[in-house]
């Protein structure tokens, strides 16, 4: 393609200028990018804390910081990771970005409300940040009562408030994602022509809007209790404390497959385009996504073995805990025969999807472990459990944005990525993620708990290892930041479809124009039909 | 697709009043309930008032009545997950002593 008819053409990036056309804009994709900018501002804010977290335990006799101190890190560590980078990450960037045009809409079903999203997300995320400047907050992300309503003397209510605000943002997203994928879809795009990703962000969204709210209650009752000693929790009062963690769970378990469902996704899109093959057993894979979402509904009880919670209210939830790994189940086997001979090129986001699947599935079988009862009361509260969700969350759902930035880097800037950087930073993070926290399953199932800064002297090898991945993982995320935004000038300019790939979003320019498309798609193939695109519109680079 | 505002059904204003009388008519019915002394079941019985309460206005000001079966859908499922969320917790404070 000619540079410079390239570089005139009017696109979502050039087609206005000024702070005031970035504020407040309507378009979905400059949305996408005001999430990014933001969620990374929260990678970062999190990621001092994780390395303060790391250093403090190089040392077993916790000598850095105060035991006090201690708690805020790993509280405020979770609280920015967890609500402020990686809910919104992979939907509100990724999503907000690219469901539409993969639908072939010209924007989300209702623009405005999209940027209202963001503005929550930055209120809500002010005041939790206020929270961590004024002093900080030390109940842990989880804010169990009593602790959390009656002894912390910490900013608890300015953090709950800020992710009460953060919650709507979520909310609200998931409401726009419906309603446009039920609404917008182009003329031809039926429900099984759409791409794997959209229904992972349609399911994703479902468990926005059915559990954010009871989060947002259990945060008003807290409050409530905290602020008003009424007697909600606490059982002094006539409360009950463990009903705080029926109701917290009943959303953060399901939360935590907001996180990961959208990174399913993206490795669906990826592990196609780049074997080159229909994705095996699609409609399984896209109603696996909408199971997962129903199901994760029914085992929130698996994080309360140790709560006091009857016997038979855990079994029951052990019991169920296990349905969830299957539909997890299905997804990994279905890739695996989608790789099976198709003709595999190992390009940056491929390499990230292997790690996914690699990560994801270590992190979802030890799941399992923690699941069955007896295993559970073992290793409730130690490193195990932590081991087991980073391997899901960092070794997944990292994996699986990282994959997508990349995969998608050229459509939303119109630049190439350099491709070797890029693949020596994704094998840096592989290797520097596994050193990081696979001796913290070993530490976990020898006894170390987690959320303690002191440790017996013979865990210190273990956790001196752990320290040094997460140093080398600091170095193989910050590559990325610094060749993404260097190609922005010096990059290869981006053709239309440089993978070759098959979604609408690849048959429109690099960078799209506002509305996305010059005229309405009409669709005429399922997706993933490698026959369907023209051979003259891929340049592979 | 069909329009989201076929509102071809509204109901009149008759009816609204009817609606909103039997609801303050609930109301009383709750508070004069509060007095009497009817064990485990005064819970029940506030509960069971407050449901119709919700319904009335689900069904008549929220215009749920006359509404696509998406809505009525979206309506139920959300009614569901509040089931689930009570019985799976129920099983727990009520088998905590056996
Ligand atoms: C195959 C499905 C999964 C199963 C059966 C499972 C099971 C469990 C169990 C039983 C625990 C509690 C362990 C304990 O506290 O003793 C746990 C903790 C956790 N899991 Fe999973 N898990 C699964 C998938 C996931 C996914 C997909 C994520 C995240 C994206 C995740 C994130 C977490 C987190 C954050 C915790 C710790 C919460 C805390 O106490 O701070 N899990 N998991
Ligand atoms: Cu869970």
């Amino acid at each position: 393609m000619d540079t410079a008819v390239a570089q005139e053409r009017e696109n979502y990036l050039n087609a206005s200028h000024g702070l005031k056309s970035w504020l407040l804009t309507k378009d979905h994709k400059r949305i996408g990018l005001l999430y990014l900018f933001t969620i990374t501002l929260f990678f970062f804010i999190g990621g001092a804390f994780a390395t303060l977290i790391r250093i403090e335990l190089l040392s077993p006799q916790g000598n850095m910081v105060s035991s006090e101190t201690y708690n805020k890190l790993f509280t405020m560590h979770a609280v920015a990771m967890i609500f402020f980078f990686m809910i919104p990450s992979i939907p509100a960037v990724l999503g907000n970005f690219f469901l539409p045009i993969m639908i072939g809409a010209r924007d989300l079903a209702f623009p405005k409300l999209n940027l209202l999203s963001w503005y929550l997300l930055v209120i809500g995320g002010a005041f939790s940040l206020f929270a961590m400047i004024a002093g900080g907050v030390d109940t842990g992300w989880t804010f169990y009562t009593p602790y959390s309503t009656t002894y912390s003397n910490s900013w608890v209510i300015a953090t709950a408030l800020g992710i009460f605000i953060a919650g709507f943002s979520s909310i609200l997203t998931g409401l726009n994602f419906i309603v446009t994928v039920h609404r917008m879809r182009a003329p031809g795009m039926t429900w099984f022509r759409m791409p794997l990703f959209v229904w992972a962000n349609y399911a994703t969204s479902l468990i926005q809007v059915l559990g954010t709210p009871v989060l947002a209650v259990t945060i008003v009752l807290l409050f409530v209790e905290r602020v008003f000693q009424l007697g909600i929790f606490d059982p002094a009062r006539g409360g009950d404390p463990v009903l705080f963690q029926h109701l917290f769970w009943f959303y953060s378990h399901p939360a935590v497959y907001i996180m990961v469902l959208p990174g399913m996704g993206v490795i669906s899109e990826i592990i196609s385009t780049f074997s080159r093959k229909t994705v095996f057993g699609y409609a399984f894979i896209a109603f696996s996504s909408v199971a997962i979402a129903v199901l994760g509904f029914l085992v929130w009880g698996h994080h309360m073995f140790v709560s006091g919670q009857s016997l038979y209210a855990s079994m029951v939830f052990s019991f169920l805990s296990y349905f969830v790994a299957i539909p997890s189940a299905i997804k990994v086997f279905n890739w695996t025969a989608t790789l099976y001979k198709g003709s595999i090129s190992y390009q940056t986001p491929m390499l990230y999807a292997f790690g996914f699947i690699g990560l994801f599935t270590i992190g979802g079988l030890t799941g399992l472990f923690l699941a069955a009862l007896g295993m559970d009361i073992h290793v409730t509260d130690t490193y195990f459990v932590v081991a087991h969700f980073h391997y899901i969350m960092v070794g997944g759902t990292m994996m699986a944005y990282l994959g997508g930035m990349h995969f998608w880097w050229p459509k939303m800037t119109g630049r190439m990525y350099p491709e070797g950087w890029a693949k020596l930073s994704s094998l840096v993070i592989f290797l520097g993620f596994n050193l990081t926290f696979f001796p913290q399953f070993i530490l976990g199932y020898l006894g170390m708990p987690r959320r303690y800064h002191l440790y017996p002297a013979e865990f210190q090898v273990l956790n001196v290892m752990s320290t040094a991945g997460a140093s080398i993982l600091a170095v193989g995320y910050a590559m990325p930041m610094i060749y993404f935004i260097w190609s922005l000038k010096y990059g290869k300019v981006a053709p239309m479809n440089p993978w070759g790939a098959t979604g609408l979003e690849w048959r429109t320019a690099s960078p799209p124009p506002v509305h996305n498309f010059e005229q309405t798609p009409i669709v005429t193939h399922e997706a993933y039909d490698y026959t369907s695109v023209p051979a003259e519109e891929i340049e592979v680079v | 697709m069909s329009a989201p505002h076929s509102e071809t059904h509204v109901d009149s204003v008759g009816t609204y009043v009817k609606v909103l009388l039997a609801l303050m008519f609930c109301t009383v019915l709750t508070t004069w309930v509060a007095y009497i002394d009817l064990g485990a079941f005064s819970t029940v019985i506030a509960l069971s008032i407050a449901s119709v309460k919700m319904l009335l206005v689900a069904m008549f000001f929220m215009h749920v009545r006359h509404s696509s079966k998406l809505t009525k859908l979206v309506v139920v499922g959300a009614l569901m997950w509040l089931g689930i969320l009570l019985v799976l917790t129920m099983t727990d404070f009520v088998t905590r002593n056996m």
